[in-house]
C-alpha cells in the first residue's frame, strides 16, 4: 500500500516537518513493514507559462516544428524563476496547443524524472530557453499525444506560479507492506488510524467527515446466492446509488492525478478515477456502471455451468459455479468484487452512472480471483476482509465527487441491501493480557488500548466485554486483543526472562551419529555441498533403481521451476554428480564432494496423500492422523560422495593418485567407523556403475544381510552423460538403515600382552574367487589363535597357473596365556589352510 | 723402520707415537678402521712388540710387560675417543644431509570441509541443547493438514497463498514441499507428553527462482515451546539467551509487531550486532510470538491451560549477514571453493 503524505494528512496530524523516513518509522513501529517511497523526482523552477506566440516553422527533416514565446514571469515582472526574462523563446514539437493557452514550462536549471536535465540548448535555429512539458515528461501519466494544457485540467493559474506545488508534484508517498491479517490498512483511512496510534496524534475518520444521505432507493437489486462457498453468504452489503448527467469532458484535477499516481495507479477517466480514489480512500473497492447500458436491475448471483463473460480487460471467462456475479437482464456484467464486465463499462460518452459499493465474501472473491488468476485492488482488499459499515459511506463519497467534479446530479435512485449482524462481544479475562504477555498492564492502559482502535468496551464481573470495530475481522479471541495492547503499548516494554527447560537428553544417538559421519568424511579429504532435490525422471531412472527396466515410482512437483527436473529424487548421485560438473567446468578438476540429504522413495503401486484434509483447530482422531501420516512417502536420509579427478596430486617427490573404486571403498569405510556399524562389502552390480568395479554395501540384520548402497566407479557412458571426464569414484549410502543398526553395546576384548608370532601365507584360488571369501576362510579355519590376517598381495603369472591368482596374507597369532611356539602357530595356519582348500579348492603356493 | 727385535722404551714410544699420529689423522670411519688395524691390529707394530714378550728373560718381563700393556692401553683409548668423534660428527653430516624443505612437502592427504549451512545449524541445536531443549526432525514432503491446516492457514486464507508452496501432483493427493518448520513443531506437540521445549532444524522449499538473496530451496530453525504459565516475556528472554550465545554478547534482540499465522501475538525477529560486515545495524533475522489457541488445539492441547512460545530463523540468511557472503548462489551451486574456506568450523 502506498499512502501519498498529503493525503495521509488530511485525516492525521502529521509530525511538523516528517519526512518520509519519519513516516516509515511510526509505521514500523505498529507494525507494518516498510518498502519504498515514491517521489515526482523533479525539481524546479517549473511554473505555469502562457504561450504568446507560437511560429510553425516546417524543416528539412519534414517534421514542423513550434517557435514560441512563452510568458513565464506574471505582467509587470521582468524576471523569471530561473533568473531570465520574463518571456521565453521555446522550441516545440507539439501541436495540441496554441497562443493564449497555459502550459507548464520546465526552465534552465530544472531536473525532470530520467533525470533529464534541462537547459537553454541550440536547436532547429534557434536558441531554445526551457521547454514546455508534457504530462509524461513531468511523471504525472503516460499521455504523450502533446504537452500538457492546463485548461485541460480545468486549471487557469497566475502566470509564473510554481507548477510543481500547483500539480502536486511536490508530494511524496511512503509504500508499506500490509500483513493480511489488516485488510483495513489498505486504505488512507486505516493507515491513518495506525498512524495515530504510533504517535498519539488525532485522527479524523473521513467515514465520519460525510454528510448523511439517504441511500436511495427504487433501483431494483435482487440477491440470489443459492450455492454459497463454505456456507457463507456471498454479500452482505449491496448499495447501489445513480448519479445523472455527469459531464464526459471534464478533466480529473491535477490533485487526484497526482495522488493516484503516487499510490500506483494511473489517471483514465474522471469517473473510474473517482471510484479509485474513494477505493484508497476508504479501502471500499467501488464499481461504476454506465447506467445506459444496463438492461433492467441487477441480480447478484452464482455462474451456471458453463457460463462466460467477458471481463473489463477483453479476455473471455468461463466461469464456474463458485464464482459470484453481478447480472443484469443481459446476463453476467460483471464478476462480483474481481474485475467488471466490458459491455457496461464506464467509457468516453457515459452520462449516468449507477455506483455500487458492496460487501462480497472473503473466501468466495479470493477462490473467484485464484481460479481466473486475476488479482485485482478490489480482490485484494475483499479476500482480506473489507468494513462492511463503510460500504454506504464510500458510494456517497463517490456521489459527491460526480457531483463535485464531474458535474453529475445525484438521483434518488439507488438500494441498500444490508444483513450484517451486530460483531460479538469478545470475554476478555481481568489480567489474561498480562499474563500472556509477562508485563503488568494497567486496566487503564487495556482499556485505552482499545478504545483507540475503536473497540467498545464494557465491564463485566470477570473482566471486559469488547466489542471489535466493524473494520476489524481479525479480532476473534482474547489472543487477538492481547497482541493489540502489547502492539499499541510497545513490544519494548515487555521484559526477558528466560524460561527453565525440563532436563533433555541432548542428541539422540542418530543426531549425534550423522554429525560424526559428515566430520568424518570431511576430515578425510571431502567436501560436503547441498543440491537441490528437483531432478529429470532419467535421473530418477538411472540411480533411483538398481537395475532398469522398470518405471521407478518417483514424486512428481505440479508446480516445478525448472520443467526439465519436476522430480523429487530418489538418489543423491544425480545432484551430486551435476555439482561436479560445475565445478569442473570452473577449472576444479580434482574434486571429493559429499552431500547428506533426504530423498523421495515412494514404493511402487501405492497413492499416497490423503484426499481429505482435517480441519484446522481441533485435534484428528488418531485413526485420521494414522492416516495423514500413512500417506507420508518414505524420505529415508542418503549419504553420496562423488570422487574424480586425483586424490592425491602430483607434487615434488610424489605422483598423482587418480580417484577411483578404491577411494570410494575408503569413504564406505570412513562412514562405518564413523557410525559404528560393520558395513559388509561383496561385488555387486547397478546399472549406472562399472559392471566390474561395483561393491554391493550390506549390514548385518536379524533377517539376514540388508543392502544399504553401493560403491564403486560409474559406468562410462554415465559419466559421459554427465560431462565427467575419467573415472568416477561414487558412494550412495542409506544412512538412515545404516544408523539403525547402531547403537549396540560393544562387549570389549581383552588385549593379549603375551609375544605374537607372525606368518605369510600364499594361496593359490581361482582368480574369481573374491579376495574377502578367501580371507574369512582362513580365519574360520585358523581359530582363536589367529588374531589378525591381512591381505598383503594378490599374484598372477609367471609360476600361477593361467586363471588362478595368488593370495599372500600377513597372518599374526597370538595367545592369551603363553608364548606361542613357531609348530603351534603353523598348525593353525594349515588348519586355516584346510577350510580355504576345502571351501575354494585353494592350495598352498610353494 | 724395520721389525723391532728387542723391547726398548724408545722403540715402544715410537710405535705409539706412530699410532696416535695416525688416529689423530684418521678423519672418518673408514679411515680409522685402518688405522685401527695398522696400529693397533695383528702385525701391527705393538702387536709384534707384544710377541716378543716370549723371548725376554725372566727378570725383564715385569718391566717389559708394563711398558707394553701401557703402550697398548693409551693406543686402545685413543682409538676409542676418536671413534666417538667420528662417530658423533658423521651422525651429524648424516642429519644435515637429511634437511628438507618442509614448506614443499608432498601430502597424500587433502583438506575437506563441511557446509557452513549445516556447521551453523549444528551450533544453534548445541545453544539450546545446552539450554535443555531437544532436537525435532520430520518429513520435508508433508501432508497439507500439517503444513497449513493445523498452523492455522485457513485454505482460503491470503496468508496461505502467500507461502509459494510446491504442490505435489496429484494436488488432490494434498502433499506439498514443506514451506516452514513449523509442521515439526506440531508433530512435537501431537507425539510427546507436555511440557515440550524443542528446535527443528530443516531444510524448507518456496517457489522463488533463485537470485542473489532467493533459494527455493533453503533452511530454517524453529523452536517451540509449550508449558504452563509461558509468557511472552520468556520468548524475548530465550532469544536474547539464544544471539548471545551464538553472536556474543553485544548481540540484542528487537520485536516488531508483525502477523504470522500460527502465532497470536505475533512478533519479527531482528538482531542487531555491532560488528557485522556492513556496520551496527538491526538485521531482520525471522518471526516470532506465542503460539496461536488453534494450533494448541489443532494437537488437543488446552490452550486455556497451556501456553507457548515459537520462533523461527533463517540459517542460509545468517551465514549471509554473519559471514558477509553477497551471493545466494555461492551457498547453493557447491562450488568447494565456498565450503573450503570455512573448513570445519563457522
Amino acid at each position: 500500500m502506498r499512502i501519498p503524505l498529503s493525503w495521509l494528512a488530511e485525516y492525521v496530524d502529521l509530525e511538523p516537518g516528517s519526512t518520509p523516513e519519519d513516516v516509515h518509522a511510526a509505521l514500523v513501529s505498529v507494525g507494518f513493514e516498510e518498502e519504498d517511497i515514491h517521489r515526482f523526482e523533479l525539481t524546479g523552477p517549473i511554473v505555469v507559462g502562457q504561450v504568446l506566440s507560437a511560429e510553425p516553422e516546417p524543416q528539412s527533416n519534414g517534421k514542423t516544428i513550434n517557435w514560441c514565446q512563452v510568458r513565464v514571469a506574471p505582467e509587470g515582472t521582468e524576471t523569471a524563476a530561473d533568473g531570465g526574462p520574463a518571456v521565453h523563446g521555446i522550441v516545440c514539437g507539439a501541436h495540441n496547443f496554441g497562443a493564449g493557452d497555459k502550459v507548464v514550462v520546465t526552465l534552465p536549471g530544472a531536473v525532470l524524472p530520467g533525470p533529464f536535465p534541462i537547459a537553454a540548448r541550440k536547436t532547429y535555429g534557434h536558441v531554445s530557453d526551457g521547454m514546455i512539458a508534457s504530462a509524461r515528461e513531468l511523471g504525472l501519466g503516460d499521455e504523450h499525444d502533446g504537452i500538457l494544457r492546463l485548461a485541460d485540467l480545468g486549471l487557469d493559474p497566475e502566470i509564473g506560479t510554481d507548477a510543481i506545488r500547483l500539480l502536486g508534484l511536490d508530494d511524496a508517498a511512503v509504500e508499506i507492506n500490509v500483513t493480511p491479517d489488516r485488510g483495513y490498512a489498505f486504505s488512507i483511512r486505516g493507515v491513518a488510524r495506525e498512524y495515530a496510534h504510533a504517535t498519539g496524534a488525532a485522527f479524523r475518520d473521513p467515514a465520519l467527515a460525510l454528510p448523511e444521505t439517504a441511500p436511495g432507493a427504487g433501483f431494483p437489486v435482487v440477491i440470489d446466492d443459492r450455492a454459497p462457498v463454505r456456507d457463507r453468504a456471498g454479500v452482505n452489503v449491496f448499495v447501489t446509488r445513480v448519479v445523472r448527467g455527469v459531464d464526459p469532458g471534464r478533466p480529473t484535477p491535477a490533485w487526484m492525478i497526482a495522488r493516484l499516481k503516487l499510490a500506483g495507479i494511473r489517471s483514465i477517466s474522471l469517473i473510474v478515477d473517482i471510484t479509485n480514489y474513494v477505493m484508497l480512500e476508504l479501502g471500499q473497492p467501488i464499481h461504476a456502471y454506465d447506467l445506459d447500458t444496463l438492461s433492467g436491475g441487477l441480480t447478484v448471483r452464482r455462474a451456471e455451468p458453463g457460463e462466460k463473460l467477458t471481463t473489463l480487460d477483453d479476455q473471455v471467462r468461463t466461469l464456474s459455479p463458485e464464482d459470484l456475479l453481478i447480472t443484469d437482464e443481459s446476463g453476467p456484467i460483471g464478476l462480483a468484487g474481481v474485475m467488471g464486465g466490458a459491455t457496461t463499462e464506464i467509457g468516453a460518452e457515459t452520462r449516468n452512472v449507477l455506483v455500487e459499493a458492496a460487501n462480497f465474501d472473503p473466501v468466495s472473491i479470493a477462490r473467484t480471483a485464484r481460479r481466473h488468476k486475476l488479482p485485482s485492488e478490489a480482490s485484494k482488499r475483499f479476500e482480506r476482509g473489507v468494513d462492511p459499515a463503510v460500504a454506504m459511506v464510500a458510494a456517497a463519497r463517490v456521489v459527491q465527487l460526480l457531483v463535485e467534479l464531474a458535474g453529475g446530479e445525484a438521483d434518488d435512485l439507488g438500494s441498500l441491501h444490508d444483513t450484517t449482524t451486530d460483531a460479538s462481544p469478545i470475554e476478555l479475562p481481568a489480567g489474561f493480557i498480562s499474563g500472556l504477555i509477562g508485563y503488568d498492564y494497567s486496566t487503564d492502559e487495556v482499556r485505552s488500548a482499545l478504545a483507540e482502535i475503536g473497540a467498545s468496551i464494557e465491564k463485566t464481573s470477570e473482566g471486559l466485554s469488547v466489542t471489535p470495530p466493524s473494520w476489524r475481522p481479525d479480532l476473534t479471541d482474547k489472543w487477538t486483543l492481547a497482541e493489540e495492547v502489547a502492539r499499541l503499548i510497545g513490544y519494548e516494554r515487555i521484559p526477558s526472562v528466560l524460561p527453565v527447560a525440563p532436563p533433555g537428553r541432548g542428541l539422540t544417538r542418530t543426531q549425534a551419529l550423522r554429525r560424526t559421519v559428515a566430520n568424518t568424511l570431511a576430515a578425510a579429504g571431502h567436501t560436503e555441498v547441498l543440491a537441490y532435490p528437483f531432478v529429470s525422471a532419467h535421473a530418477n531412472e538411472l540411480f533411483g533403481a538398481v537395475t532398469g527396466g522398470k518405471a521407478v515410482a518417483q514424486i512428481r512437483v505440479a508446480n516445478p521451476l525448472d520443467g526439465e527436473a519436476p522430480f523429487l529424487r530418489r538418489s543423491i548421485l544425480p545432484g551430486l554428480l551435476q555439482v561436479a560438473h560445475r565445478n569442473r567446468s570452473r577449472g576444479l578438476t580434482d574434486l571429493a564432494i559429499f552431500e547428506l540429504g533426504v530423498v523421495f522413495r515412494p514404493e511402487p503401486g501405492v497413492s499416497y496423500g490423503s484426499p481429505i484434509v482435517p480441519p484446522g483447530a481441533v485435534r484428528p482422531s488418531e485413526q485420521v492422523l494414522a492416516k495423514l501420516n500413512a500417506g507420508i512417502p518414505p524420505q529415508p536420509l542418503f549419504l553420496g560422495v562423488v570422487l574424480t579427478g586425483n586424490m592425491v596430486r602430483h607434487q615434488p617427490g610424489q605422483a598423482a593418485v587418480a580417484a577411483g573404486w578404491r577411494d570410494a571403498l575408503s569413504a564406505v569405510a570412513q562412514v562405518a567407523l564413523a557410525a559404528g556399524v560393520e558395513i559388509h562389502v561383496r561385488q555387486g552390480a547397478h546399472q549406472a556403475m562399472h559392471p566390474g568395479r561395483t561393491a554391493e554395501l550390506t549390514v548385518t540384520t536379524d533377517a539376514g544381510e540388508q543392502v544399504v548402497g553401493y560403491a564403486g566407479e560409474l559406468l562410462p557412458a554415465v559419466a559421459r552423460e554427465f560431462e565427467l571426464p575419467g573415472v568416477v569414484g561414487v558412494v550412495e549410502i542409506d544412512l538412515s538403515g545404516v544408523l539403525a543398526r547402531a547403537g549396540a553395546t560393544l562387549t570389549a576384548k581383552p588385549i593379549g600382552t603375551m609375544p605374537a608370532a607372525t606368518q605369510d601365507l600364499s594361496l593359490v584360488v581361482d582368480a574369481s574367487v573374491p579376495a574377502a571369501a578367501v580371507r574369512q576362510a582362513v580365519i574360520d579355519g585358523a581359530g582363536k589363535l589367529l588374531e589378525s590376517a591381512d591381505l598383503v598381495d594378490d599374484y598372477r603369472g609367471h609360476g600361477v597357473p593361467d586363471g588362478r591368482k595368488s593370495l599372500t596374507f600377513a597372518l599374526r597369532f597370538r595367545a592369551a596365556d603363553r608364548t606361542l611356539t613357531a609348530a603351534e602357530a603353523s598348525e593353525a595356519k594349515l588348519a586355516g589352510v584346510a577350510v580355504a582348500a576345502a571351501r575354494f579348492d585353494a592350495t598352498l603356493r610353494e | 723402520m724395520s721389525d723391532p727385535t728387542e723391547i726398548t722404551e724408545p722403540v715402544v714410544n715410537a710405535a705409539v707415537d706412530a699410532a696416535l699420529a695416525a688416529i689423530a689423522a684418521a678423519t672418518d670411519s673408514t679411515a680409522l678402521k685402518v688405522v685401527r688395524s695398522e696400529h693397533a691390529g695383528e702385525g701391527s707394530p705393538l702387536a709384534t712388540l707384544n710377541a716378543l714378550m716370549r723371548s725376554v728373560p725372566k727378570d725383564q718381563k715385569a718391566v717389559a710387560g708394563k711398558l707394553i700393556g701401557q703402550a697398548r692401553g693409551r693406543v686402545a683409548q685413543a682409538l676409542s675417543a676418536r671413534e666417538d668423534e667420528i662417530a658423533t660428527s658423521e651422525a651429524r653430516a648424516q642429519l644435515a644431509a637429511e634437511t628438507v624443505d618442509v614448506t614443499a612437502a608432498a601430502s597424500t592427504w587433502r583438506a575437506g570441509a563441511r557446509h557452513p549451512i549445516a556447521l551453523l545449524q549444528e551450533r544453534i541445536a548445541d545453544v539450546f541443547v545446552g539450554m535443555g531443549w531437544e532436537i525435532a526432525e520430520g518429513p520435508e514432503l508433508e501432508s497439507e493438514w500439517f503444513n497449513f491446516d493445523a498452523l492455522n492457514f485457513d485454505e482460503d486464507h491470503p496468508a496461505r497463498a502467500m507461502q509459494d508452496t510446491f504442490f505435489i501432483e496429484p494436488t488432490s493427493a494434498h502433499l506439498v514441499l514443506r514451506t516452514h518448520t513449523s509442521p515439526v513443531q506440531l508433530r512435537s506437540l501431537l507425539n510427546n507428553e507436555l511440557p515440550v521445549y524443542r528446535i527443528a532444524p530443516g531444510r524448507v522449499y518456496r517457489t522463488d527462482e533463485l537470485d542473489a538473496t532467493h533459494t527455493p530451496v533453503f533452511h530454517q530453525t524453529e523452536g517451540i515451546a509449550v508449558d504452563k504459565g509461558l509468557t511472552m516475556a520468556h520468548l524475548r528472554g530465550t532469544l536474547d539467551h539464544f544471539v548471545k550465545a551464538m553472536f556474543g554478547d553485544e548481540a540484542k534482540v528487537r520485536l516488531r509487531p508483525n502477523y504470522f499465522p500460527f502465532t497470536e501475538p505475533s512478533a519479527e525477529l531482528d538482531l542487531w550486532h555491532p560488528t557485522f560486515k556492513g556496520g551496527a545495524r538491526w538485521i531482520e533475522w525471522g518471526g516470532c510470538g506465542m503460539v496461536n489457541a488453534n494450533v494448541l488445539r489443532s494437537a488437543g492441547i488446552d490452550p486455556d491451560v497451556y501456553s507457548g512460545f515459537a520462533f523461527g530463523v533463517g540459517i542460509d540468511r545468517a551465514v549471509m549477514f554473519r559471514n558477509d557472503v553477497k551471493d545466494m548462489h555461492d551457498m547453493v551451486e557447491g562450488d568447494v571453493r565456498f565450503s573450503q574456506q570455512f573448513g570445519m568450523a563457522v
